[in-house]
């Protein structure tokens, strides 16, 4: 390195493997994350992307190797060797968990504030005007109106709904956030709304994240790297513009080679 | 936009990018992993205030050269060293994907002919957003605007356009604002693909003012210029690019 800055990574992934039975999906992975970088990690549906995905935020058990996160004060910790308090702990504060799908990520029968705040609630905040006040600040940095505080969301459209999963994991000021798919499913215009709010926010926040996706050009705009599956294996790995501009595997130059300008 | 942006020790001048016997050859696996050479024992140094000139007919690999350098292709064999504003040169085809992000933040500009963006971000933020990346110069949202809209008035962008997103922009337009988002943050090295390709008198007139700027600040550039005047008006000296005998 250049600058001996953020000598450690946030997120150190070493060797990973992960199995459902006798059927390996990730094979001997290894990644480190910086504060304030965006990882995309693209390949085709069945190259164990989500797998790799929950592996790395505690919600797979890997049958081998290291996942350690740096937490505050105290440097890179392997996550599995935490207690599951602990892991519960890190993923309702420093971490997030975008889904593909909002509602997996929603409480669909209580208010888009209570969505928003249960966070909060759950770290030991109880202030009901605090809470509102930091619900409020935050529907409106995903832009929902706060007039829309007390709806449900399932009266909300797939666009709001991701915003609103958004808001709910950010409002703890996680260091890092874990998204499965984050626009797909969405109409373009809302896709170019919520790529320029994922950038802000990484940029502004020096959010680092991991995003799962299937398609390249939200992976240009927002990762500054990228990783490509295939069979569980990572086959390339590198600069983003470089990996999509200059692919060496024949798996990627194949991927690159599918769209319509990456 | 006055400072000197390196510091040298002793007399001769160091080199901003050192490309020595650097080969590109692209596999095209989907095809028989046909191979494609398109450089072979390239060498090129550009020193602080002067700026080199690629020439040659389309397909020579004037582009490829601006890529390699910019550590956006890979390099089949040589060594591209690019001075990082510490003073060390560093190998970008070695070096791992931070260091390159590192060196693009603060050692090196690129202008593609292309603008490739957020689509709905305004232009004045494009501009301004390379002045607010992470571990970039303290400037707040606000100074950064400032600036922007500094530069954008230089390249005579209508101030009713600086609110919208460029992608309605014409081609001229679109390529302006690239061009201002890479001056606005000076780099000591400067990548320049036809960066006057769509530009009427007047702004390719602007941009061969503001290459001679940088150049007297002590900028290095290396440039693609396709209209022998600009070329002329910026270059202290040309490359020529010839083609290369396909290995079979």
């Amino acid at each position: 390195m250049i600058s001996a800055q953020d000598p450690a990574p946030l997120l150190q992934v070493r060797n990973l493997c992960c199995a459902y039975g006798a059927r390996t999906v990730v094979r001997d992975i290894s990644l480190d994350l910086w504060p304030g970088e965006v990882l995309a990690v693209v390949g085709e549906s069945g190259s164990g992307k989500s797998t790799l995905l929950n592996a790395v935020a505690a919600r797979h058990t890997p049958i081998a190797g290291r996942v350690a996160f740096a937490l505050k004060g105290a440097g890179l910790q392997d996550i599995y060797a935490m207690t599951e308090a602990q892991r519960r702990m890190l993923a309702r504060t420093d971490w997030g968990f975008v889904h593909q799908n909002a509602a997996d990520g929603l409480r669909m029968n209580v208010s888009a504030g209570a969505n928003v705040a249960e966070r909060l609630m759950a770290l030991g905040q109880l202030h009901y005007g605090s809470l509102r006040a930091q619900a409020t600040h935050w529907l409106e940095r995903v832009e929902i109106s706060p007039s829309r505080m007390d709806d449900r969301p399932d009266t909300f459209s797939g666009g709001m709904r991701q915003r609103l999963q958004i808001a709910r994991n950010l409002i703890t000021q996680p260091r890092l956030v874990f998204m499965d798919e984050p626009t797909s499913g969405l109409d373009v215009s809302v896709q170019a709304r919520l790529l320029d709010m994922l950038r802000m926010l990484t940029r502004q926040m020096g959010l680092a994240a991991i995003i799962v996706t299937h398609d390249l050009a939200v992976a240009r705009l927002l990762a500054q790297r990228m990783l490509v599956m295939q069979g569980g294996v990572a086959v390339e790995a590198g600069l983003t513009d470089q990996v999509l501009d200059d692919p060496q595997h024949p798996y990627t130059q194949l991927l690159v080679s599918s769209v319509l300008q990456p | 936009m006055t400072q000197t942006l390196l510091h040298t020790s002793g007399s001769a001048p160091a080199a901003l990018l050192q490309m020595q016997r650097v080969s590109k050859t692209f596999v095209l696996h989907l095809q028989n992993s046909t191979a494609l050479p398109v450089l072979q024992d390239f060498d090129l140094q550009i020193l602080p205030g002067e700026c080199v000139r690629l020439s040659g007919p389309s397909g020579m690999g004037k582009s490829t050269v601006l890529k390699l350098a910019f550590g956006n292709y890979c390099a089949t064999a040589g060594q591209i060293l690019v001075r990082a504003t510490t003073g060390e040169m560093v190998d970008i085809t070695r070096a791992d994907a931070r260091t390159v992000l590192q060196l693009r933040s603060q050692a090196m500009g690129y202008v593609s002919q292309f603008l490739r963006v957020i689509p709905r971000v305004a232009a004045i933020d494009i501009v301004a957003e390379p002045l607010l990346e992470a571990g970039g110069a303290p400037f707040t949202p606000a100074q950064a605007r400032e600036l922007a809209s500094q530069w954008l008035q230089r390249l005579r962008i209508p101030p009713s356009l600086w609110q919208l997103p460029p992608a309605t922009f014409s081609g001229g337009e679109q390529q302006r604002i690239n061009i201002a988002r890479s001056f606005i943050k000076p780099r000591p090295l400067l990548l320049l693909d036809e960066p006057t390709a769509s530009l009427d008198p007047e702004n390719t007139q602007t941009v061969v003012e503001l290459v001679t700027e940088a150049r007297a600040q002590g900028v290095g550039i290396l440039g693609i210029f396709h209209d022998n005047a600009v070329a002329q008006a910026v270059a202290s000296r040309t490359v020529a690019m010839h083609p290369i005998r396909p290995t079979l």
